[in-house]
């Protein structure tokens, strides 16, 4: 979170309205730490990373989803261990899961 | 102010801050955000939830722990409670200070040890009792260039340093590097590296009992020569190698390749 303080807060200083994608959550073997976060703005600009480059451009398609208002915020999971499982898996055979939101608050 | 400056600002004045954010459940996206000194702002939109999480997430700050936490709408916590009662999935997310290293003598090893360090994280901070040595400019890397002797700056500060925290001992020479083992050896740092030849080591050895300094337990923490055994020469390769040693030692591994062994990597 503290890498992406200065990005988030030059978009919302140019009125951009700003998804946080956080890992709340992870099984087995994962590249990040819970809490590693990635941030993307209503152009599609990203920042921050939430795996080893594995599930990032899905991540920007629901970010832009919630965004649009097409979702609402929620957990999203990535990996093979359960039937909510996205298409889109870490190639280190973990799970992790996301919490994806408008930064809002 | 919003949750989000409140947080930023925390985070980059080093603050300690916790962020609880309902992930699952009733005002899903709400957030609360809690310091030592109380609940700074925000809501999980029901006030017993507020309060509940607010002291549970004051716990896991200072264990700088990160998670889900699960509890019922009006913040019921025990089990007996939460038959029943449909959930609410919190996730609080812990923002502590960064580690401290603390580097003694400002050499050329210093700068490459100081700029590893700032990569891992560390808030960096380079004591030598020569002020033409310790400048600013020799050292841009660091958060703080201090001109002391060690013990003069153990004296001031060191009960800041936990086991979260390094000493980096670089000076080689006895006048300084005695009082800085005997500074730190006060401390509760995780980690203390000194460096010097195997001879250099067991001269100080001699030093330190000289010194009074004779306990097996507190010699056991003094990490000398420094470093893991990566056959490391430049000040880079020798930073790498005290660097690894302090993930190793925080971590428990045995610092081999991976593919010499088997089992969890992270």
């Amino acid at each position: 979170m503290r890498e992406l303080l200065a990005d988030i807060d030059r978009w919302k200083s140019q009125g951009k309205k700003v998804a946080l994608a956080r890992v709340v959550d992870r099984e087995g073997s994962g590249p990040r730490e819970t809490g590693a976060a990635m941030a993307v703005n209503q152009d599609g600009e990203v920042i921050g990373s939430v795996s080893g480059g594995c599930v990032e451009s899905a991540v920007v398609g629901e970010a832009l989803a919630i965004l649009s208002g097409e979702q609402t915020a929620r957990v999203v999971t990535f990996g093979y261990s359960d039937n909510e499982a996205f298409a889109v898996g870490l190639t280190c055979g973990g799970t992790i899961h996301l919490f994806i939101q408008p930064l809002e608050w | 102010m919003t949750v989000y400056t409140t947080l930023a600002t925390r985070i980059r004045a080093n603050q300690p801050v916790a962020l609880a954010t309902v992930i699952d459940g009733p005002h899903i996206g709400a957030t609360l955000l809690i310091s030592p000194e109380g609940i700074l702002g925000g809501t999980l939109g029901d006030n017993e939830l507020d309060r509940v999480v607010a002291r549970d997430a004051l716990g896991e700050l200072e264990a700088g722990r990160t998670g889900i936490r699960h509890y019922g709408p009006r913040g019921e916590s025990t089990p007996e409670d939460l038959i029943d009662t449909p959930t609410v999935r919190i996730f609080v997310e812990s923002f502590s200070p960064p580690p401290r290293m603390w580097i003694f003598g400002a050499v050329d090893f210093t700068a490459a040890l100081a700029k590893v360090a700032k990569v891992l994280g560390y808030h960096v901070t380079v004591c030598d009792a020569r002020e033409v040595f310790a400048t600013r400019r020799r050292f841009p890397m660091a958060d703080d260039v201090i001109v002391s002797w060690p013990g003069a700056l153990f004296e001031r500060e060191g009960h800041v340093l936990g086991p979260r925290d390094a000493v980096c001992i670089l000076t080689h020479d006895p006048k300084f590097d005695v009082p800085a083992i005997q500074g730190a050896l006060r401390t509760t740092a995780g980690y203390i590296g000194v460096m010097g030849s195997r001879k250099t080591h067991a001269k100080r050895l001699e030093r330190l009992t000289e010194a009074a300094i004779t306990d097996p337990r507190d010699l056991a923490r003094l990490l000398s020569p420094i470093g893991l055994d990566l056959g490391a020469r430049t000040p880079e390769e020798t930073a790498i190698a005290i660097c690894a040693e302090i993930i190793a030692q925080r971590t428990g591994r045995l610092a081999t390749s991976l593919s010499a062994t088997t089992g969890s990597i992270h």
